[in-house]
């Protein structure tokens, strides 16, 4: 019992880091956003709501809306594309080709996310890798940057690893006799994925969702340079506030909106999260 | 023809290990059949090809009558036991048993009926809606057995079903599946590595030992006339001896080891004079009162402790051979190491075996 309650002193440089780095910025942006920008773009603290009301102004909600469905779109498109993926590393594969096929997977990483969103801008631009191939096939160019398409495939280019590794996790520890147990009661490959394989990797795929579907809601690095600036999304907004317009009070209300919009989210299926968390 | 199995030349091989070689076997409609065999003799293997999770590289399996040779599992009229279960998680008890029955899309209320039925086949009656994560070992066991019974198979396949119940539940369990076999009258192929489980549960018992079947008998026949040095040893024959035969004599053939022990045997016929060839000996046919038959001297050298009986082993014979004599300890309690003692067996305890048989269990 007593070892037990030591261990809890085990999580006291996390809850520290969490405290320092997210709560207070919280409670500061909180307090920023109650208040007004200056003349001069500085906070003058206050405690008025209006911030929120300017925030729920149809057009700002529309962009709220944008991002919603833009992290939706991002988080199914990973999901369509990382499954089949996952499935052939966790389970068609030799184990031994595993943990260096993963490498390959998280490699990415090692560079910035920006340094790749500039080699996207290099492939889709007017003049770039793609529309040079299509010239030299002789086909038209297509106007493949600076538009809400380009924008999804930088975000399902960067979200995907975070959808293949949780649901590469949960194919992978799948016992393999419940799939032989499935086929002894009479089910082909089309009901033993959905009576068996789907259900079972179910943890995985809310896991891989979430990792998605959060960070896409405020994604502004692709939005910002895949979009061009011409597509409005709740990141590039919050970001602007911040910088050019120099009104961090709506910025900050913004962005604690926005926050709110993930904790409703995740208490809206906290359900599904649970019940594959038990699993 | 329903609930036959007939596995002709069936060979499988994984890279250059040959799980099963040139096996043939039949099991009769109805029949419990089992095959007994150490760790890695290929029992599960020539299961998993009956079930239809292997393909043979070679050979062909009917079940029913019916060429299944190239049926996947899913089409096959075999169902099976897998030995950790392979209960769904996901499921219920309920959800379990009825997955074979949705598969089929039969109407819920038949499933239902079904599933009931099934249950109370078991005794799990009233555990339909638990979750198959809070069972005990013995329940989920049942549970797999449900499953794979209530569709009613021509054939059911049970991979070492009891290997992880504890001893006293183990003997419970196996009374209660041969019972429920021959109350359904469903062919049962069981495998164990237990020859006590073999011998109690099975109508014919297969003994395999490197990919190839041994021996296949009824459990009497079996334990009283195995034919091979693999199948004696297995079966828990303790004195193992490799004697030549140099003289013939009213129906007795007197036998000589290699160190000079002499004792006689039964001659069924098959011992040819000068010609080495291995007997069986069960430590519990020899006796160190009843003086009759062969009447050896020897010298108690140690003593095994094992509950009800002591396994004694007596040096005998000139160049010392060492015998495996069992003696219940009513009367064993006695006896001190060092002591004399006579070791006295009839002549038709010593069994014939043929020194084909390959190596030893685990050699």
């Amino acid at each position: 019992m007593t070892a037990r309650r030591h261990a809890t002193w085990l999580l006291v440089p996390c809850l520290m880091a969490l405290l320092l780095l997210v709560y207070l910025p919280q409670v500061l942006m909180f307090a920023v956003s109650l208040g007004h920008r200056s003349a001069y773009g500085a906070v003058v603290y206050g405690t008025s709501p209006s911030n929120y009301w300017r925030a729920i102004d149809p057009l700002y909600a529309w962009i709220l809306w944008r991002s919603l469905l833009l992290a939706l779109a991002t988080t199914v498109t990973c999901l369509v594309l990382a499954y089949p993926v996952a499935f052939w590393l966790g389970r068609i594969i030799p184990p031994r080709w595993r943990n260096a096929l993963l490498a390959l997977i998280v490699l990415p990483f090692w560079t910035s996310f920006l340094v790749r969103m500039y080699a996207w801008i290099v492939l889709l631009r007017s003049e770039g890798v793609v529309n040079q191939a299509l010239a030299a096939a002789g086909l038209p160019a297509l106007e493949l940057l600076y538009n809400d398409a380009a924008v999804l495939v930088g975000q399902v280019y960067g979200e995907l690893p975070f959808m293949i590794i949780p649901l590469y996790v949960s194919l992978e520890k799948l016992d393999g006799t419940l799939l032989e147990a499935a086929a002894d009661c009479g089910a082909g490959p089309l009901r033993r994925f959905t009576q068996v394989i789907l259900p079972q990797t179910l943890p995985g795929i809310v896991a891989g969702c979430v990792l998605v579907f959060i960070p896409s809601l405020g994604a502004y690095l692709a939005p910002d340079l895949l979009g061009g600036g011409k597509t409005a999304y709740v990141g590039n907004l919050i970001q602007s506030q911040f910088a050019t317009a120099r009104d961090m009070p709506f910025g900050a209300a913004l962005s604690f909106l926005l926050s709110l919009v993930v904790v409703l989210l995740l208490l809206a299926f906290r359900r599904p999260i649970r019940a594959a968390g038990s699993l | 023809m329903k609930g036959a199995v007939s596995v002709r030349g069936v060979t499988r091989a994984y890279g250059n290990v040959v799980a099963v070689c040139d096996v043939s076997l039949d099991v009769a409609p109805g029949e419990f059949l089992t095959l007994l065999g150490p760790s890695g003799c290929g029992k599960t293997t020539l299961l998993r090809l009956i079930a239809g999770f292997e393909r043979p590289d070679r050979g062909t399996i009917h079940v029913s009558g019916n060429d299944v040779t190239a049926v996947p599992a899913h089409k096959r009229p075999v169902n099976t036991v897998f030995q950790h279960y392979a209960l769904f998680p996901h499921r219920t008890v309920r959800g379990n048993v009825a997955f074979g029955l949705e598969i089929e899309k039969r109407p819920p209320a038949e499933i239902a009926r079904k599933v009931d039925e099934a249950l109370d086949l078991v005794r799990l009656g009233g555990l339909g809606n638990r979750r198959v994560t809070e069972l005990s070992g013995g329940q989920k066991q049942r549970v797999a057995l449900a499953r794979a019974l209530v569709l009613e198979p021509d054939v059911l396949v049970l991979d070492e079903p009891l290997a992880a119940l504890d001893p006293k539940l183990r003997k419970e369990v196996q009374i209660e599946i041969k019972n429920l076999q021959e109350r359904l009258g469903t062919t049962f192929v069981f495998v164990t590595h237990d020859q006590d489980e073999a011998l109690v549960m099975a109508d014919r018992i297969a003994v395999m030992n490197h990919g190839r079947i041994e021996q296949v008998d009824g459990p009497e026949a079996l334990y009283e006339r195995p034919r091979t040095r693999f199948v004696a040893d297995f079966l828990g024959v303790s004195n193992l001896l490799e004697v030549t035969p140099h003289t013939r004599d009213h129906g007795r053939v007197r036998l000589r080891t290699a160190s000079g022990l002499e004792f006689d045997a039964d001659d069924d016929g098959g011992y040819e004079l000068g010609r080495a060839v291995w007997v069986g000996l069960r430590s519990e046919r020899i006796s160190l009162v009843d003086r009759a038959g062969n009447v050896l001297d020897g010298v108690i050298d140690d003593e095994i402790f094992l509950g009800d009986w002591t396994d004694w082993r007596v040096r005998v014979g000139p160049g010392g051979d060492v015998l495996s004599v069992g003696e219940g300890n009513v009367l064993a309690r006695s006896r001190r190491r060092g002591e004399v003692v006579s070791v006295c067996f009839p002549p038709d305890a010593v069994m014939r075996l043929d020194d084909d048989g390959g190596e030893r269990p685990g050699g």
